[in-house]
């Protein structure tokens, strides 16, 4: 094991006001379990999972209540004994609605409830990688930087591809957010068991923590957890830059290999990305049979009277977590979850966490600012910090004229959506979200011809038929 | 720009929600005060002329600036303080003597046909003071091309024969017809003790101008660099004069660092800026060289704004794991 600077740098990038000082040093703190939560069938990247509960029913804490539903879809577990309250629509992880279970922590169970259902504890050496994969599977385990990928897809490479390199995903990039970063430091422990179970259901790869030079503590208390780990094992430090902790551009600043354009993924260069935090869930998982039911999540904002990292079940609605925290200072102005760059503004805090919810800022409206329609300047900033190394002033003259040709053909399909072109637009251009309306016009598009594809097809088939 | 709220709801907006606070009136100002040090030489050098006709063109243009957006019906953008930008870059253009009147034309055209007409800031094809003053070479080709002895050399002619002014012809005159020995010496070229235009004399003064801009990282190397190589190695291959007369005289140093340079009218990538910068020198260089007028420098930028958008095709950025 040793540690080493990153020795690939990636072009663009930007250097947003991290912020981070204001909850970096707050130890987590369990979260007392809410009264009530409102947990989210849409936890994840992929199909939300199917309800399996309805008003009225009683649940015990870790008994599926939502099932995978689709190949990329992760389970969802009850994060607490309790009665459904009602099921209905709220909005989930990727920021569209889905249908969340309401559940009331405090209602008193029937004398008859069946016992919660337990996980056994494995020894992971003994086991075998399908029982792994299965654990990590049934424990409803998903990407926690932010994504939420399903994780037992990721570990689970298609015929063909090996994982050479597992790179740990520790930069936590986005201002404001750390607990990632108080995981690294009181979980290393933790992470370590992780990726031994990782390195064995991927077949031994070398190993990458990627680590931003701005946390010297987590990179010692990594370089203490992993001093006597056997193989290919670095400490990489890397320089503070956003977006550091995208997939991509981890790998390339951690092993130098470059990640095609979509719909390559990390594993078409040998490569798998995964978050501390997972890392430590998976742990959990298996040792102790722990199901993901609750993560780490930074409260924090200029608004917020004391900003802490939470370790709370998901479906805490914001509410409690704002008033765990000493409630606000000030009426905040924006809501976000997530960092400042990709987090997603909310309408109420009567939502509830999932468990990719890293953070929740509440800002003042000293912090907040609009975008306008003022016309590009050419001034190139935005070419300067992408990056994709995408033209982003281009797409969004386009995407302005609702221009989606002209916008794909600029490659707005490589976009990662990470904020780094409208942070520095001097004219307030919203451009990222003119590529993310890009991209959702070309992925219904696509998906458009694709039906109209298979309809074609089976009006075909049955053609055949009748003339036969 | 401040969020309109109601008072009981969150502020909703897609991502990104931090910014660098970077404004385009801050980079307006960046420039208007990278240009300072050459408004200051050009009023040291042909003083109480050089102020009005700066003044003139600063108040005319932001007035126009106002009207047609009223007359549009749009909102105002005089705050961004593009159109006084535009107005002192005119006026930098000009030679001191230019009657009043005649600048105040120049000012309204540049705003009015050559910005406003097209939309205004982000869309128009030209540099808008390089456009005014194009039409005004055409327009009022004598005033235009009387240039004004700088204040040093007036004040001893003026005890010689007792006039007001003096005029004189340019370096670049003196190189067109062949008088190399009439150019003064490189110590005047640095400092600007020459005839020319207001802004353009001083090298040194824009050296200072461009060395802010680059600092604040308002415009980047490409364009100056290979603007002001293109003709430094046009005039050695040539050997018309020696490359310090052909870069330090006429519009040159003005043009590579602040007419080129402008964001609208030159291309967006760092390839396409050196292509930019390399087109401007040579047919500078080429009209300087070839064509009717000693100078050539605004009408090379304008043909190369004719061209940019040509530019950005060619020069589009290749993404990160792109083929």
């Amino acid at each position: 094991m040793k540690t080493v600077k990153s020795k690939f740098k990636f072009k663009g990038g930007v250097h947003p006001d991290y912020n981070k000082e204001l909850a970096r040093d707050g130890a987590i703190e369990r979260l007392p379990l809410p009264k009530e939560l409102a947990v989210s069938m849409s936890q994840h990247l992929g199909a939300p999972a199917r309800c399996l509960v309805k008003a009225g029913d009683f649940v015990r804490r870790g008994q599926v209540i939502g099932e995978k539903a689709g190949f990329i879809s992760v389970c969802v577990r009850s994060p607490a004994d309790g009665k459904v309250k009602a099921v209905e629509k709220r909005v989930g992880a990727a920021g569209a609605m889905a249908d969340a279970v309401l559940i009331d922590t405090t209602a008193s169970l029937p004398e008859d409830a069946p016992p919660p259902p337990v996980l056994a504890p494995m020894d992971w050496s003994s086991a075998t990688r399908e029982e792994l994969l299965g654990r990590i599977e049934e424990a409803g385990i998903c990407g926690m930087g932010g994504a939420g990928f399903p994780t037992a897809v990721k570990l689970n490479p298609p015929p063909g591809k090996r994982c050479e390199y597992l790179v740990l995903n520790g930069a936590e990039c986005e201002p404001y957010l750390t607990a990632d970063y108080r995981v690294m430091l009181e979980r290393a422990p933790r992470i370590r068991l992780g990726v031994e179970i990782m390195r064995k259901v991927l077949g031994l790869p070398a190993v990458r923590i990627a680590i931003e030079a701005n946390k010297p503590e987590a990179i010692a208390a990594m370089e203490a957890a992993f001093a006597d780990i056997e193989g290919n094992v670095e400490i990489v430090v890397l320089p503070v830059l956003y977006p550091q902790g995208s997939e991509k551009h981890q790998i390339y600043a951690t092993v130098g290999r470059v990640v095609p354009e979509p719909p390559a993924l990390p594993i078409d260069v040998g490569c798998v990305v995964e978050n501390v935090g997972t890392v430590a869930a998976i742990a959990d998982a298996v040792e102790l049979g722990e199901p993901l039911l609750e993560r780490v999540t930074t409260v924090s904002g200029d608004a917020v009277a004391t900003p802490k990292n939470v370790l709370a079940p998901s479906g805490t609605r914001y509410a409690d977590l704002l008033e765990f925290c000493g409630g606000a200072t000030e009426r905040p102005a924006k809501v976000i979850s997530g960092g400042t760059m990709m987090g997603f503004a909310v309408s109420s805090l009567d939502i509830g966490t999932t468990k990719t919810t890293s953070g929740l800022l509440f800002l003042s409206r000293r912090r907040v600012f609009q975008y306008s329609s003022q016309a590009c300047i050419n001034c190139g900033r935005c070419l300067r910090a992408c990056p994709m190394n995408l033209n982003p002033a281009e797409i969004s003259k386009a995407m302005e004229v609702d221009d989606v040709k002209t916008a794909e053909d600029a490659h707005v399909m490589d976009c990662i959506e990470c904020g780094a072109c409208s942070f520095g637009c001097p004219a307030y251009r919203a451009i990222t979200q003119f590529c993310r309306k890009a991209k959702n016009s070309i992925r219904a598009r696509i998906a458009a011809e694709r039906a109209a594809a298979a309809a074609a097809k089976a009006s075909d088939g049955a053609a055949k038929k009748e003339a036969k | 720009m401040k969020p309109k709220t109601a008072e009981n709801h969150y502020v909703l907006s897609s991502s990104p929600h931090a910014h660098a606070r970077s404004s385009v009136s801050r980079i307006m100002l960046d420039v208007i005060v990278a240009l300072l040090p050459t408004t200051l030489a050009g009023v040291w050098f042909f003083g109480m002329p050089a102020v009005w006709t700066i003044l003139v063109c600063v108040a005319t243009c932001v007035t126009t600036e106002a009207l047609c957006r009223m007359a549009m019906g749009r909102e105002s953008t005089v705050g961004d303080l593009s159109a006084a930008l535009t107005g002192l870059l005119l006026a930098l253009n000009l030679p001191a003597g230019i009657p009043l009147w005649m600048a105040m034309v120049g000012s309204v055209f540049a705003i009015a046909v050559a910005k406003q007409v097209f939309g205004g800031l982000g869309m128009n094809p030209f540099n808008p003071a390089l456009a005014a003053r194009a039409f005004m070479l055409i327009s009022f080709t004598g005033p235009m091309t009387t240039w004004l002895a700088p204040v040093s050399r007036c004040c001893r002619a003026q005890a010689a024969c007792g006039v007001d002014a003096v005029t004189t012809a340019t370096p670049l005159a003196f190189v067109k017809a062949g008088q190399l020995d009439q150019v003064p010496p490189l110590w005047n070229l640095l400092i600007g003790d020459m005839p020319g235009c207001i802004g353009e004399v001083s090298a040194i003064a824009l050296a200072l101008g461009a060395a802010y801009l680059l600092w604040r990282k308002v415009i980047t190397w490409h364009i100056p660099a290979a603007f002001i190589a293109t003709v430094a190695i046009y005039a050695l291959v040539s050997g018309r004069a020696p490359a310090h007369v052909e870069v330090l005289t006429g519009g040159v140093m003005l043009g590579a660092c602040f007419m080129a340079t402008d964001y609208v009218t030159s291309p967006i990538t760092a390839k396409g800026k050196l292509v930019f910068g390399f087109g401007c020198g040579l047919l500078c260089m080429l009209i300087r060289q070839f064509g009717g007028y000693p100078e050539g420098c605004s009408f090379a930028i304008l043909i190369m704004n004719a061209i940019c958008p040509l530019v950005n095709r060619w020069t589009q950025p290749r993404p990160f794991g792109a083929k």
